[in-house]
């Protein structure tokens, strides 16, 4: 039961990397890819740490995976935040529907 | 098995691509950060080899602390590499097709990955260190007792290298004129960012506490005094970056980082001093508890580990608050 519950948030987690990954390359512009790689960060890694945290052998590990889940939550959107306020500073402009993908 | 020579391929695809990614690329941002990339992947391949510590070093200064190194060498220099004029590229490469062709040729004399008859296994030092090292110090972490204790002369020559790096820097860098406080602002814009002074308020204790167990906990798992000056550094660098270099300064002012420099070198040099004017010989740190050497050898190896997180921690800072402090006149 743990198993396949442990499977499932995997998969999931990998579903995010992945995607995560793939819009890196095939976004159109710089604030939706940092918005693909944040996905990566935050829901990707979240998900896999939470699989891995069913089949903590003991509380030590436990506690350390949830302090690992805490962590990535908090410094992922914000440098995702930071990338997209240091891209927005430099002029960055916002992609549009037909517009040729930079 | 096969899982285990996957991965390592696949480890091994990603660091040759990367290495060549990096020597095409003229951005010298980008190559920065896939340097990092390829410190990262190296890392990780350390864990599998069960390289614990060297991968914690690895990460922490490939990875973390010379990115930030490089980046503000960049912000006083040009971030795009110069073309090389043709007629200089081809001896340039011939040496470098020489040199990589020896290397080659030479690495058929290593043993095989993993053989159980290389030098490694077969040497009775390895008998030594693995089994005898934990009546002899009584350090759960092989790895620390081999760097500090067996081969404490080495680790004292490589905290002395740190030291001279530092001081060479810092002689270098005290000729380039100091930015005026407006410029020094305008360069470095992270200071206008309220989300990453919050974030970085609520992880700097974290940082610090994890410094702290690095350096402490060294005896017992991964981690020892070069980890841990290097995460330090990085604590202070984060804070000069996020809170501006005044407030960096304020917080850890330039003469005790330049005191804290030969400090920790001294520590270490003053523990094996100790020991010799206690009848033994250079950094038998036995001598310093005569009814319990192991005990003794406990007291040395704190107290060296110490000294070199000390000297890391503050050479690493002190070069980059001077990096950051300095421009260049064109």
């Amino acid at each position: 039961m743990l198993d396949v519950a442990t499977g499932v948030l995997l998969a999931i987690g990998c579903v995010f990397v992945v995607s995560g990954g793939l819009g890196v390359l095939r976004m159109p512009d710089f604030y939706t890819r940092i918005h693909a790689a944040g996905l990566t960060d935050s829901a990707g890694a979240t998900f896999i740490l939470l699989g891995l945290l069913l089949q903590a052998p003991d509380w030590g590990v436990g506690v350390r995976l949830v302090l690992i889940v805490l962590f990535m939550l908090l410094t992922g959107p914000t440098a995702t935040h930071v990338l997209a306020q240091a891209g927005r500073k430099d002029n960055v402009h916002i992609w549009h529907a037909g517009e040729k993908r930079r | 098995m096969a899982t285990f020579e996957l991965i390592n391929i696949a480890l091994l695809g990603i660091l040759v691509a990367t290495a060549i990614v990096i020597t095409r690329m003229r951005a010298l941002y980008g190559a920065v950060m896939l340097a990092a990339l390829f410190s990262l992947v190296s890392a990780s391949m350390f864990v599998l080899l069960d390289a614990v510590d060297v991968a914690f070093t690895e990460a922490a200064v490939g990875a973390g602390i010379s990115t930030v190194l490089f980046l503000t060498t960049l912000a006083i220099t040009r971030s795009r590499e110069a073309q090389t004029p043709r007629r200089r590229v081809l001896p340039a490469s011939l040496g470098a097709l020489f040199t990589g062709g020896m290397l080659l040729y030479a690495s058929q004399d290593l043993p095989g990955f993993g053989t159980a008859d290389s030098p490694v296994q077969e040497h009775p030092i390895t008998h030594t260190y693995l089994e005898e090292s934990q009546h002899e110090i009584g350090v759960p972490n092989t790895v620390t007792s081999v760097l500090a204790s067996y081969r404490g002369f080495d680790t004292l020559g490589e905290l002395a290298v740190i030291f001279t790096a530092g001081v060479a820097v810092l002689l270098i860098l005290t000729y380039l004129p100091r930015q005026s406080e407006e410029a020094e602002r305008a360069a470095l814009l992270l200071t206008d960012y309220p989300v990453l002074r919050v974030v970085s308020t609520i992880l700097m204790p974290f940082i610090l506490v994890f410094a702290f167990y690095v350096q402490f906990h060294g005896d017992y798992g991964p981690g020892g005094g070069f980890q841990a000056g290097v995460i330090v550094a990085a604590g202070f660098v984060l804070y000069g970056l996020v809170f501006g270099l005044d407030s960096g300064r304020r917080v850890m002012p330039r003469r005790v980082l330049l005191a804290l420099v030969p400090l920790g070198l001294l520590l270490y040099a003053g523990v094996g001093v100790v020991n010799m004017l206690l009848g033994g010989s250079f950094l038998e740190y036995g001598t310093l508890n005569l009814h319990h050497p192991e005990e003794g050898q406990h007291i040395g190896i704190l107290l060296i580990e110490l000294g070199v997180g000390v000297t890391v921690a503050a050479v690493l800072t002190v070069v980059f608050f001077a990096f950051a402090g300095r421009r260049v006149p064109r």
